[in-house]
């Protein structure tokens, strides 16, 4: 990759990109583990749109800035602001919290658990064994993404569009306010 | 491309932009006088010009309250969010060549992430303030800005379709020939009429509509954090009439002057017709609101974004 010699300046530099991203993963972790622990919904919610911020600096730390830019866009900026849109039309009070807290007994934590330490398991056996890939990076601009998204992987994005219209015209359809004929149909057809 | 000097650069915006910020209230104020027939703030100073730092005084000094029914946290968090947002965006704005902090590659997507975090600010401080106006305000902010959102995104479409890249100063340099507002009319008015949705100005100011609503999401803000969404609005109002000279007409370039002054000129001229959208008028119901973005704007971002494809394709 490199094409002149190693200098003291691309140690620097690559100091700082380990540096971000140990940060960065964390910060994505130390969010997740309070997402996971709030009882307060809202909170739990504010909690995870840092995690995915933080996975967003990742992104772009190593070469990706077109992902890194649609995951603030469309996970932190429209899905969440949705999941926020909901919880607060819900209103959840006081009493949602301490159901939540129930919910949250220490022998519910045993399951999870013992999954993710098979994975953690697993993960130090591969380090272990040298099997990690050493960290490489390419950049990947928006030209990159559009070339491969419209080249190799043009099938799975007709795909994706298709269901996402689907979906978009059963919401409109379960989203039209019935009109008495309408109705009178639906009465006469059952 | 980036600037020399970065600090320096950070610094020149944050201070120039803060400055005009605070500026644009006593120039809003002025303008509006201007147009209704009254003389507007003209005591403190020449032509009450320090209004604003009266006005700063006083709501440095005011009792700073938290309600006790109010998510502290949160309650504190959602101003700061606001300001954040809305100045980090200007760092990838090219104001003049040479003058720019970071020229990302990906800066208008940088531009609308940070916009689209900027939404928690006031849904927050709605959610946060735990007082049924505050909730419809943050309510009907939430649903207002994301249903804009879609098409202020699709609307730009075209101008990186036509620059071939997110890099604004290269959108920038695109236009040495012709500015995009002649072929992206279209997507220059559904910007520009998504813009005002999006910084919650007159006549799309529903979130904090005070005939209904008292004042919406801050109703329960006093102090500097109400300051703060106060100054979060007018900075919108600066990005977004700067976006607009950057993306339609020609960001900094223009004869004989030089190029700062062209690009300052460029923008103040969109800040006024700002401050004329709400002298002028009247305020939308929020069904209207809602349908107007879907049913219109939405369909109008695509075809014009269908269009421009189709031509350059052919002309490609």
């Amino acid at each position: 990759m490199r094409a002149r010699p190693w200098m003291f300046t691309d140690f620097c530099r690559e100091g700082k990109m380990i540096a971000a991203f140990y940060t960065a993963s964390a910060v994505a972790i130390i969010a997740t583990i309070l997402m996971l622990t709030r009882v307060n919904a809202v909170h739990a919610l504010l909690h995870l749109i840092v995690s995915l911020l933080a996975v967003a600096v990742i992104l772009f730390d190593f070469g990706a800035p077109f992902a890194a830019a649609l995951e603030v866009i469309i996970y932190a900026g429209a899905i969440m602001v949705l999941f926020v849109f909901v919880v607060m039309l819900l209103n959840l009070g006081e009493a949602a919290a301490r159901a939540e807290r129930a919910l949250l007994k220490p022998s519910a934590w045993i399951g999870p658990s013992i999954l993710t330490l098979i994975l953690l398991a697993e993960f130090l056996w591969l380090l272990g064994h040298g099997v990690a890939p050493a960290v490489q990076v390419v950049s990947q601009g928006p030209v990159e993404v559009g070339m491969a998204l419209f080249g190799p992987y043009m099938l799975g994005v007709e795909l994706a569009s298709m269901l996402l219209l689907a979906g978009l015209v059963a919401a409109y359809h379960l989203g039209t306010a019935k009109s008495p004929r309408s109705e009178a149909t639906h009465a006469s057809h059952s | 491309m980036t600037s020399p000097y970065p600090i320096l650069a950070i610094l020149g915006i944050l201070v120039v932009v803060m400055t005009l910020a605070a500026g644009l209230i006593w120039l809003e104020r002025r303008l509006l006088a201007l147009w209704q027939d009254r003389y507007g703030p003209n005591r403190v100073g020449p032509f009450g010009l320090l209004q604003v730092l009266a006005d700063m005084i006083k709501i440095f000094f005011k009792e700073d309250w938290i309600p006790p029914f109010a998510d502290k946290v949160v309650f504190v968090i959602a101003p700061a969010i606001i300001v954040g947002t809305v100045l980090m965006s200007f760092a990838v704005l090219p104001i003049a060549p040479g003058i720019i902090v970071s020229d990302l590659n990906i800066g208008l997507l940088f531009i609308l992430g940070m916009s689209s975090i900027g939404v928690y600010s006031v849904v927050l401080a709605g959610w946060a303030s735990d007082n049924k106006y505050s909730l419809l305000g943050g309510l009907r902010a939430a649903a207002q800005m994301l249903s804009y959102e879609v098409f202020m995104g699709l609307a730009l479409m075209g101008v990186v379709l036509l620059a071939g890249s997110f890099q604004l100063s290269e959108i920038v340099s695109a236009q040495r020939r012709v500015w995009f507002v002649v072929p992206q009319f279209a997507g220059f008015i559904l910007f520009l009429i998504a813009g005002v949705a999006e910084t919650r100005r007159l006549p799309f100011d529903l979130p904090e509509a005070e005939s209904e609503l008292i004042a919406g999401f801050h109703s329960e803000y006093s102090g500097m954090k109400f300051g703060l969404f106060f100054v979060g609005e007018y900075l919108g109002v600066i990005l977004i009439s700067s976006l607009i000279t950057i993306l339609f007409f020609g960001g900094w370039m223009g004869p004989v002057l030089p190029p700062i002054i062209w690009f300052v000129l460029k923008m103040m001229f969109f800040i006024c017709f700002f401050i004329l959208l709400r002298a002028a008028l009247p305020r939308p119901r929020f069904d209207q609101l809602m349908s107007w973005g879907w049913k219109v704007m939405l369909p109008l971002a695509l075809a014009n974004l269908l269009i421009t494809g189709a031509v350059a394709l052919a002309w490609g």
